[in-house]
């Protein structure tokens, strides 16, 4: 497979299908990993790091599993190409920085993506459309089990797999589920939400994980705590919350759409008729107005377009993506308008 | 009011810093408030907030064994993990032992794991090596007709197998 491939294809976490999809958009499982007897990737030297790298790469080779992955080295991809991985949430920001001896391994559905010598040996994750933790969590374990008949991982019975945070200890998990809460947001009851599950011991971040914005009602639920429950009970947990969480949308969405109906209908119409109608727009401006649009699609107030068509369009308006596209450096400017020339015939109807 | 800072646009962003019990109040546009959170959030990352966690446990008495104790291993010391927030190597753990068990129980609840194992991946790995290689002799102690020597495996084979669903009790107790 080659990086370019992946632009005409639709990742898994974006298809628009599984459970609850029409307020769950994708969830995630991620693992983290090291090596016995190798020194952290922040703290190795470089002939430590390579040799980190090329041993768990052999042992990938050797997992049915990733059979059909492609191992794609830092150093050889420009910043686009790094920023393309991004936006597809096959790769973390922090891993597009210091790029030696760092690679990141994908499948062809992007299901799956591990990045070798990030914060840790290997972070690995699975994503899947929908509410879906426990789907992720199964495929991830059985990759986990294989790579440990290989590699034999830092760990402690007391206190679990190693790693370079103590933060991430014990089971190295996070569980993230990615939800898309315009009612909440709307109706102003977000923030009540979001100190509740700050409460509770999970986080929120953005669209682009640690440290970005929540932009466009859209909203990462992970877990905080990794040590002194099993993997499972962490899950359990997490959809307990989440559940709640839908219930609360389901219900903001309900009440907006028996009293302020037209007021509801004419933000939406009005969010699709600017996507359909702009010639300059922002990469912001896409994905709030975006986010509309797709509150259209799941109320059925928008019936000509899908879900997945909406999803596609947040992915493919991204700035490295539109540079991707159009095989050319392109600068702000020059994106915004490139961007509204794509919406608009993705929208024509 | 202006802004204090570019003294351009209208400040609506009011915010009161204490730098060494000096109080300071700043009237701030949005942009430079921006510019400003961006800075602070530079100044004040993951680490400073873990290693301020690791000060907290530091025993007043052992100090000195604190800064100079390092890894064997890989060479870091306490200091460096109280500066980055980030361990060097695996074998820190057990070289740090006492004042990470502390620190893991603020930042968990818990100091004790309860999830998988990778020991007991290679246990049930090691059990299907260990059956699928009787399977085998039993095979061939038939074919060459030693059936005392059959018997013999065939008994260590229900012997192996009766043990998996016990292991299984009790993985799934632990859920």
């Amino acid at each position: 497979m080659k990086l370019d491939d992946l632009l005409n294809h639709t990742s898994e976490w974006l298809k628009g299908t599984g459970p609850n999809s029409d307020i769950v958009i994708s969830s995630r499982i991620r693992l983290a990993r090291n090596l016995d007897k190798f020194a952290f990737p922040h703290w190795a030297n470089k002939k430590q790091a390579e040799q980190a790298l090329n041993t768990i790469e052999e042992a990938i080779t050797k997992v049915d599993y990733l059979k059909n992955t492609t191992n794609f080295k830092m150093v050889d991809l420009d910043n686009v190409d790094k920023q393309f991985l991004i936006e597809r949430h096959l790769m973390s920001y922090e891993h597009a920085q210091k790029t030696n001896s760092k690679a990141v391994v994908i499948d062809d559905e992007e299901i799956i993506s591990i990045m070798l010598n990030e914060e840790d040996h290997i972070r690995m994750q699975v994503m899947q459309s929908g509410f879906n933790l426990f789907e992720a969590w199964n495929i991830i374990n059985s990759i986990d089990d294989c790579l440990a008949r290989e590699l034999t991982f830092a760990f402690l019975s007391d206190w679990g797999y190693l790693t370079a945070c103590p933060t991430n200890t014990g089971t190295g998990m996070r569980g993230s589920v990615m939800l898309h809460l315009p009612a909440l947001v709307m109706t102003r009851q977000i923030n009540r939400v979001l100190a509740a599950i700050a409460k509770l011991s999970f986080t929120t971040r953005g669209l682009y994980g640690e440290g970005t914005q929540a932009t466009g009602n859209f909203f990462q639920v992970s877990n905080q705590v990794s040590l002194g429950h099993s993997e499972e009970e962490i899950i359990g947990n997490i959809n307990g919350l989440i559940r709640q969480i839908i219930e609360q949308e389901n219900q903001a969405r309900e009440l907006m759409f028996s009293r302020n109906r037209a007021m509801l209908e004419d933000k939406i119409h009005r969010s699709f008729g600017i996507l359909k109608n702009a010639y300059i727009i922002s990469s912001q401006e896409t994905i709030e107005l975006l986010s509309m649009v797709r509150l259209g699609c799941d109320l059925g107030v928008v019936k000509d377009i899908g879900r997945r068509n909406v999803n596609e369009l947040f992915i493919i308006t991204q700035p490295a993506h539109l540079q991707k596209r159009e095989n050319n450096k392109l600068s702000t400017q020059e994106r915004d308008v490139k961007r509204a020339e794509i919406i608009r015939s993705k929208l024509k109807i | 009011m202006l802004c204090d800072i570019c003294g351009k646009n209208p400040a609506t962003v009011h915010l009161t810093e204490i730098i060494d019990d000096q109080m300071n109040e700043l009237h701030l546009c949005e942009e430079c408030a921006r510019q400003k959170s961006a800075q602070m959030e530079q100044q004040f990352g993951l680490s400073d907030l873990l290693a301020g966690l690791a000060e907290f446990e530091k025993p007043a008495t052992k100090e000195k064994e604190l800064v100079t104790a390092k890894c064997a291993s890989c060479g870091l010391s306490y200091a460096d993990f109280k500066k980055i927030g980030r361990l060097g190597c695996g074998e820190c753990y057990t070289t740090f032992k006492k004042y990470l068990g502390p620190l893991l129980k603020r930042i968990h609840g818990s100091n004790m794991h309860f999830g998988k194992s990778p020991l007991k991946v290679a246990k049930v790995l090691k059990k299907k090596i260990d059956l699928q290689d009787l399977r085998h002799n039993l095979q061939k102690a038939i074919e060459m007709e030693e059936f005392e020597e059959a018997a013999r495996i065939r008994d260590q084979i229900k012997e192996l197998e009766k043990k998996q669903p016990q292991d299984n009790n009790e993985s799934k107790e632990r859920k």
